[in-house]
């Protein structure tokens, strides 16, 4: 009884149809899963953070000071930056920027910093403090907790950010915010609003960024949040430059002029434009009212930041 | 099928079974409990890019561990908008069309970037964009009569040299053999170079190298066998021979085809006149190759227009498919079965040098056969100055 000659080929056919079926393996599947949630985080942090000021858990202090604490967390997110793209983020409070920390010259602030990530970290607040306020030398290793303590001075638009070496890969990858002083007596009412401008270097090389965006999402003001602005309002931004590796940013509105009042330390404005450029960590409070209605770009006037997800437009109604 | 079959027919499944059940416990998270779960870095090839009319078309394809997603398009280091087909999520060498609305302009370079969903670059540049030809009647017949400019009409030409080759003292006879020896060589590494200039882009997955040496062995071993049918044991002469050669050629001139296409339609090299004149006269020495066998044979003029077709149409297929359905691998096996076909023709011809039982090397060790190698190979190098683009 001799075996069908076919027989010895068998194993080799079918090895040859396995191979095949991992080269078939491909072919276009449904959409990727999760990114939609992760978009739609994106898009409400960044709308939300537009407006949103931390004022923290007040206190009235024996002798009348005013004493806020808050409480942030550092911890690894992953984050949509651009639709689509995630980015391994390391985050203040679970979202990049972390949050805008409110308080008024001459308050006290307490801020409990928690490290919930995988590396030491810390919070460097811009102001004057004490060295060991300053989150240099005191680094926080994971799981620990950090109390910053210091006296908000001097009244500005400053910020705070990770401050671990190196600086510049902490900084990259998503841990700064605002920290908003505001002067004694109160700046004239106004609409207030926050836009960081940052940058993500999302393939990782610590060479460059490939999108920049205002409050964390590209183009989250353009495509799907036009801001609405009352014509003849006073529109107050708190305007912050955390982009890492490039030099400079910039914010540029159209069809409109605005006050600039640089580091917002002084209560009078030393410019009057319509560019205002800024190195990394410079910030300024920009004041300005429409008074013609309808959409109105702003943008980096650095065109490629533009396009490359730094892009927004005022929806102007009467 | 009796019970000894049956258990050979088991036999020759065990070693599948076993493996299939090992693939099915690594692939289920048993190579993650091993400790050697990597994570996957994200690959994806633009492999051809058509520029239409206020279009850029990117071919892409996923050449990474595992699935991919396609996130967003950057034109120029611009972000823009783009339609996915068939879908953003590609499994493991999936594939997509990515259409681009660009106004792009006509000779000046792109920079085309495909980013993943984790954030990762996937690069391709244009030198000089130019309008991707569809295969209309009139694209085919420009790209067709380039082929036959490049290909047909100097491998035709190369022919009219029999009668010169015939008059020169049968002496030569040796000198032209090994001329012919010499331009065969050049033209199997030209070939394997050209195919290393494609490696470099294509992607590692697709074992691009090998794809080569698929092409080398299997038109060795099938030009193996058609020598044996036309010339018996000792493989062929005169004109089987020719013809041989011819198939050489032909394959080699595909694989040129191939590249002069592409090289048009990728808007990596203008075709300019210069460089048109340049493969002309560069391909009427491969007419020579063929005809060497026949210097001492007679034969028809239907037989040389033959043996010239055989030799310089298959560049017309090339640039066809060169232009309008370019592959890298596909290029890769072509150029690979070029060099293995003339490969395969040099053993003939030097084998067809040797006396009964002399040893093929010291029949070429002679003087007149190292110079005529050495010539040959010379004589091709200097007209491929002409097309060093």
């Amino acid at each position: 009884m001799r075996p069908a000659p076919w027989l010895p080929f068998l194993p080799a056919a079918l090895l040859l149809l396995a191979g095949a079926a991992g080269c078939g393996g491909g072919g276009a599947t449904g959409a990727a899963a999760g990114s939609d949630s992760l978009a739609q985080a994106a898009r409400v942090h960044a709308i939300r953070m537009l407006t949103s000021f931390d004022g923290g858990r007040v206190k009235k202090l024996p002798g009348g000071r005013t004493l806020r604490e808050y409480w942030v967390e550092a911890k690894n997110v992953e984050i949509e930056v651009a639709p689509g793209v995630r980015f391994p983020a390391w985050t203040f409070n679970g979202a990049v920027p972390g949050p805008t920390l409110r308080c008024t010259e001459g308050d006290s602030v307490l801020v409990h910093f928690t490290n919930r990530g995988t590396m030491p970290h810390s919070m460097h607040f811009h102001g004057i403090h004490a060295a060991a306020m300053d989150g240099v030398f005191e680094q926080v290793s994971p799981g620990e907790t950090y109390d910053y303590a210091f006296t908000a001075e001097p009244f500005g638009l400053h910020v705070y950010h990770c401050h671990t070496m190196p600086v510049k890969m902490h900084i990259a990858r998503g841990l700064y915010g605002v920290f908003l002083v505001d002067p004694p007596k109160p700046r004239p009412k106004a609409r207030e609003m926050v836009m960081l401008m940052n940058g993500y270097d999302t393939d990782l090389n610590g060479e460059d960024n490939e999108f920049y965006t205002v409050n964390g999402y590209a183009n989250v003001y353009f495509r799907d949040y036009p801001i609405p602005v009352k014509a003849g309002e006073l529109q107050r931004v708190y305007l912050v430059n955390m982009t890492e590796f490039d030099l400079v940013n910039s914010m540029h509105t159209h069809a409109n002029f605005f006050d600039v009042y640089p580091t917002g330390t002084s209560l009078t404005p030393s410019v009057y434009t319509d560019v205002v450029t800024m190195g990394q960590g410079e910030r300024a409070i920009i004041e300005f009212t429409y008074r013609h209605r309808g959409r109105f770009l702003f943008h980096a006037h650095q065109s490629e930041f533009a396009e490359l997800g730094w892009l927004g437009q005022f929806e102007v109604t009467p | 099928m009796k019970g000894l079959s049956a258990r050979i027919v088991l036999a020759g499944l065990l070693p599948l079974v076993v493996v299939a059940a090992m693939a099915a416990w690594f692939l289920s998270g048993g190579g993650s409990r091993l400790g050697l779960s990597v994570p996957p870095i994200e690959k994806l090839a633009i492999e051809r890019i058509v520029f239409r009319p206020q279009e850029i078309i990117l071919h892409v394809r996923n050449v990474g561990p595992g699935p991919l997603t396609i996130a967003q398009v950057f034109v120029n280091e611009a972000m823009w908008d783009f339609s996915v087909a068939p879908g953003r999520r590609l499994g493991r060498l999936g594939s997509a069309t990515l259409s681009i609305p660009f106004d792009w302009l006509e000779a000046e370079p792109y920079r085309l970037a495909v980013v993943s969903g984790t954030g990762l670059r996937h690069t391709r540049e244009v030198e000089a964009a130019t309008a991707t030809p569809s295969p209309t009647v009139k694209s085919l017949a420009v790209f067709g009569l380039l082929g036959v400019y490049v290909g047909v009409v100097p491998v035709l030409l190369g022919l009219l040299w029999l009668p010169f080759l015939r008059a020169v003292p049968r002496s030569w006879l040796d000198f032209w053999l090994s001329f012919t020896m010499g331009l065969l060589a050049f033209l199997a590494f030209d070939t394997l170079s050209e195919a290393t200039e494609i490696l470099e882009r294509v992607p590692e997955v697709m074992n691009g190298a090998l794809l080569v040496a698929l092409g080398v062995i299997a038109a060795f071993f099938a030009l193996t066998a058609v020598s044996r049918a036309l010339g018996g044991s000792g493989g062929a002469r005169g004109m089987g021979l020719a013809l041989l050669i011819a198939i050489g050629i032909g394959l080699h001139n595909l694989g040129e085809g191939l590249a002069i296409g592409a090289a048009y339609t990728l808007g990596e090299a203008a075709l300019g006149s210069f460089l048109i004149v340049g493969f002309m006269l560069h391909n009427t020495t491969e007419g020579l190759a063929i005809l060497s066998p026949l210097i001492d044979k007679s034969a028809s003029v239907r037989d040389l227009v033959l043996l010239g077709l055989v030799g310089g149409a298959p560049t017309i297929l090339g640039t066809w498919t060169g232009a309008f359905t370019y592959s890298d691998p596909l290029s890769l096996l072509f150029l690979g079965a070029g060099a293995g076909a003339i490969l395969q023709v040099l053993w003939v011809l030097a084998s067809s040098r040797a006396a009964r039982g002399e040893p093929v090397l010291e029949a070429l060790a002679k003087p007149v056969n190292v110079a005529g190698v050495l010539a040959g190979f010379i004589a091709m190098y200097a007209t491929s100055l002409l097309v060093a683009g």
